[in-house]
C-alpha cells in the first residue's frame, strides 16, 4: 500500500467518523462561546475588555500565557519537524523556551508595573506619544498579522486530514470559520472571555498531550533509548536522525539560517504583543512574575511531551506517510493518534478526532489572542491617542476596539485563505524575528537606558520591522524555491529563510544611531517616573 | 494560588509629581533597588544566552562531539538539549528567589513611602 493510499485511509477513517469530529467541534466551539457570553456580560469598562479586570491569580494567567504560547506550531509543527527531522525539529522547542528568561528577568514586571493596556504604553511613555504610538500599533498589528497567518494555515492542514476536504472552497470555508468565531470571542468576551477560553485550551492541550506520550512511552515499555533506536531506525536515517544537522546541516548557508532561527527564537518572544498583554490580566508585578513562572513549568513540560510525540510518530509512521498526508509534516501528530489507536479500529478514529480537536481548540483560543492584540493596540494606541488625541470616551476606544477586531478578522481570513499551504513552524519563526527586531530593542533600551530619545525608539521600530519584513519578502520563504509562497516565479535574492541574524542588530543598532544623530533630547523627567514607576510599582493601574 | 496582595482599585491611585519621581529616581534606596536587580538580571541574561548560542554553535559545527553516545541511544546532543531545559528551569526558580528576598521589600518600602504622599 503507497503512503498516499494510506492517508486516504486516515481520512476515510476520520470521515466514517465525522459526526463525532464534528461533535467534538461543535462542544467545544459551545463552550467557549457560553464562556464568552458570561464574560461579557462582566465586561463593563475598558479595564475589563482589555486587561480582563485585572483580577486573575497567577496561576490562571500562567495557564492563560501557556495557552496563548502554546500555538498550533508547538502542537502541530514542533511533532511534525521532529518526527521528519529528528533532532533538528527539537531545536525549536529549547529555542521556544529558553526565551522565557528574557521576558522573566527583563520585560514582564517592569510592563505590568508602568503600562495599562497594551505594550505601546511602554514604549511611548517616556516619548512623544503620537509617533512612537503609531509605530507600537504598526509593529503590533504587523507582528500579529505574521503570527494570524501560522494560525490559519494550520487549521486548514487539519481540516483537509479531518474531513478530507481537500478543494480549496472547503478550506477556506473553514478559515472563513475560525475567522468569524474569532470575531466573536473578542468582540463580546474581550478579555475576560479570551483568558478563560485560553485556559481552557491549555488544560485540553496538556491533556491530550500526556494521553499520547504516555501511549507512547507504554508502547516502548518507558524505555527511552528504545523508542529513539525506533525512530532512527522507521525512517531509514540511523544515527543521524538523532544528531543536529538533518534540516539544516546541508550547507554553510543552512547552518547559518539556523543561527538565525536561533537568535530569532530566544529575543522574540518578550516583544510579541499578545503575550505582553496578557501580563495586565493580574493585579500586580509580582503576581506578573509568577504567571511567568508557572508558565515555564508548563511550556517546558509541554515540550519535552513534544518530543515524545515526534519521537513515536517517527517510529511508528513511515516518514512518507507523513510527507504524503502534509508536506511540512503538521498533521505528524493526529496520525500519530490514529496509530497509537490501531490504524483500523474505531479507537484509532476516536483517538485522532480527539487530538485533531484538541489542535483545532488550539488554533481557535490563540487566534482570539492575537486579535485582541492587534485590535486593542489599535484602539488604544492609534485611535485613542493619535487620531484623538488621546480625547477619546472610553465608549469611544472601546467602540473602536470592536470595529477593529471585525476588521482585522476580516484581514486575516483573506490572508489566511492564501497561506493555507505554508509551513506553521516556520511562519511563527518569522513572526519572531520581526518582534524581536522591531519591539525588543525599543521596550529594552526604554526601560534601561537613560539617554534614549523618540527619535531611536522611531528608527529602531521602523528600521527593525521595515528590515525584517523586507528581508523575508526576498528570501527563499516567498519566491523562487519549491516551497516558496509563489513558487513560479523568484525575486528572491537574501539566502535565509529568517532574516534575525541581520534585523535583529540593525534594530538594536539603529535604536542607538537614532538616539545619538538626532537633536532629540531624552526627557528626564519621564524617565524618572518610568524608572521609578517600573521597579516599585508605584501608581500601578 | 492567591496573590497576596490586595487587588489595585479602579481609581488608579494619585501619582507623585515629576519632582518627586526624579528626587526618588536619585535616592540613595532607589539606587540600591536598581542596582539589586541589575546585577542579578544583566549578567544572567547574558550567561543564559550565551550558553544557548554555545548550545546553537554546536548543533551546528560539533557532528562528532554531539553524535557522541552516552547511554544506549541517547547522545551528546539530546543530553545538553534536556540540559537547557534544566537550566531554564532553575533560572527561574532563582530568579523567583532572588526577586522575593531582594528586590519585594525594597520595592515595596519605595512605593508605599511615594504613594502615601505627605
Amino acid at each position: 500500500m503507497n503512503p498516499a493510499q494510506h492517508t486516504l485511509i486516515a481520512a476515510g477513517e476520520a470521515s466514517q467518523h465525522r459526526p463525532l469530529i464534528i461533535t467534538l467541534f461543535a462542544v467545544f466551539v459551545a463552550a467557549t462561546l457560553v464562556i464568552t457570553v458570561w464574560a461579557g456580560r462582566q465586561t463593563k469598562d475598558a479595564a475589563d475588555f482589555y486587561a480582563g479586570g485585572r483580577q486573575f491569580t497567577a496561576f490562571q494567567n500562567g495557564l492563560a500565557v501557556s495557552g496563548d504560547y502554546m500555538s498550533a506550531a508547538s502542537f502541530l509543527g514542533i511533532a511534525g519537524a521532529i518526527a521528519l527531522f529528528g533532532y533538528d525539529g527539537f531545536l525549536y522547542s529549547i529555542g521556544f523556551l529558553v526565551a522565557w528568561l528574557v521576558a522573566l528577568l527583563l520585560v514582564a514586571e517592569p510592563l505590568r508595573n508602568s503600562g495599562r493596556y497594551t505594550m505601546g504604553d511602554v514604549l511611548a511613555y517616556r516619548m512623544r506619544q503620537r509617533p512612537v504610538r503609531t509605530a507600537a500599533g504598526t509593529s503590533t498589528i504587523v507582528v500579529s498579522i505574521f503570527y494570524l497567518l501560522a494560525q490559519m494555515a494550520g487549521a486548514g492542514v487539519l481540516v483537509s486530514l479531518l474531513l478530507g476536504i481537500t478543494s480549496d472552497a472547503g478550506k477556506i470555508g473553514i478559515v472563513a470559520l475560525v475567522g468569524l468565531l474569532m470575531i466573536v470571542y473578542v468582540t463580546i468576551g474581550g478579555m475576560k472571555g479570551t483568558t478563560w477560553v485560553q485556559m481552557v485550551k491549555a488544560v485540553l492541550l496538556i491533556a491530550g498531550a500526556l494521553l499520547l506520550t504516555f501511549m507512547v512511552l507504554v508502547k516502548f515499555h518507558f524505555n527511552v533509548s528504545d523508542l529513539l533506536g525506533s525512530a532512527a531506525d522507521n525512517g531509514g536515517k540511523g544515527s543521524a536522525f538523532l544528531e543536529p544537522g538533518l534540516k539544516y546541516g546541508a550547507t554553510g548557508t543552512t547552518k547559518l539560517d539556523f543561527i538565525s532561527l536561533g537568535i530569532a527564537l530566544v529575543l522574540g518572544t518578550a516583544g510579541l504583543p499578545h503575550i505582553l498583554i496578557r501580563f495586565y490580566t493580574v493585579p500586580t508585578a509580582k503576581a506578573a512574575r509568577k504567571s511567568v513562572i508557572w508558565a515555564i513549568g508548563l511550556i517546558g513540560a509541554f515540550y519535552l511531551m513534544t518530543l515524545a510525540l515526534g519521537f513515536g510518530a517517527a517510529a511508528l509512521i513511515k516518514p512518507d506517510e507523513i510527507i504524503a498526508s502534509n508536506k511540512a509534516g503538521n498533521t505528524a501528530a493526529p496520525l500519530l493518534a490514529l496509530h497509537l489507536g490501531g490504524v483500523d479500529s474505531n479507537w484509532g478514529a476516536i483517538l485522532l478526532a480527539t487530538i485533531s480537536a484538541v489542535a483545532f481548540a488550539t488554533i481557535l483560543a490563540v487566534v482570539a489572542g492575537l486579535t485582541l492584540a492587534s485590535s486593542s493596540s489599535f484602539a488604544h494606541d492609534i485611535y485613542a491617542n493619535v487620531i484623538k488625541r488621546g480625547q477619546a470616551t472610553e465608549k469611544q476606544e472601546l467602540g473602536a476596539a470592536r470595529w477593529a477586531t471585525v476588521g482585522i478578522g476580516a484581514v486575516s481570513i483573506v490572508l489566511g485563505a492564501l497561506a493555507r499551504d505554508l509551513n506553521v513552524a516556520g511562519l511563527v519563526a518569522l513572526a519572531f524575528a520581526v518582534a524581536a527586531s522591531a519591539n525588543l530593542p525599543t521596550i529594552l533600551y526604554s526601560l534601561f537606558w537613560k539617554r534614549f530619545t523618540t527619535s531611536g525608539a522611531l528608527w529602531s521600530i521602523y528600521g527593525g520591522l521595515v528590515t525584517a519584513v523586507g528581508l523575508v519578502l526576498f528570501s527563499p520563504v516567498v519566491s523562487g524555491k519549491p516551497a516558496s509562497m509563489f513558487p513560479d516565479v523568484d525575486f528572491h535574492w537574501f539566502p535565509l529563510e529568517n532574516p534575525g541574524i541581520i534585523s535583529i542588530p540593525v534594530g538594536f543598532l539603529l535604536g542607538v544611531l537614532g538616539t545619538y544623530l538626532s537633536k532629540d533630547e531624552p526627557d528626564q523627567g519621564k524617565y524618572a517616573e518610568l524608572e521609578v514607576r517600573s521597579l516599585t510599582g508605584t501608581g500601578a493601574h | 494560588m492567591a496573590t497576596e496582595t490586595p487587588p489595585p482599585s479602579k481609581t488608579p491611585t494619585k501619582l507623585p509629581s515629576t519632582e518627586e519621581f526624579v528626587a526618588e529616581q536619585e535616592s540613595a534606596e532607589f539606587g540600591e533597588l536598581r542596582r539589586a536587580h541589575r546585577s542579578f538580571a544583566f549578567p544572567l541574561t547574558i550567561g543564559f544566552i550565551a550558553w544557548y548560542l554555545l548550545y546553537v554553535l554546536l548543533s551546528n559545527y560539533a557532528d562528532d562531539f554531539m553524535g557522541t553516545q552516552v547511554v544506549g541511544n541517547i547522545n551528546v546532543a539530546l543530553v545538553l538539549g534536556l540540559a537547557q531545559f534544566l537550566t531554564t528551569f532553575l533560572i527561574a526558580w532563582w530568579y523567583s528567589r532572588h526577586a522575593a528576598a531582594k528586590l519585594d521589600p525594597k520595592a515595596e518600602a519605595i512605593k508605599s513611602r511615594l504613594e502615601g504622599g505627605e
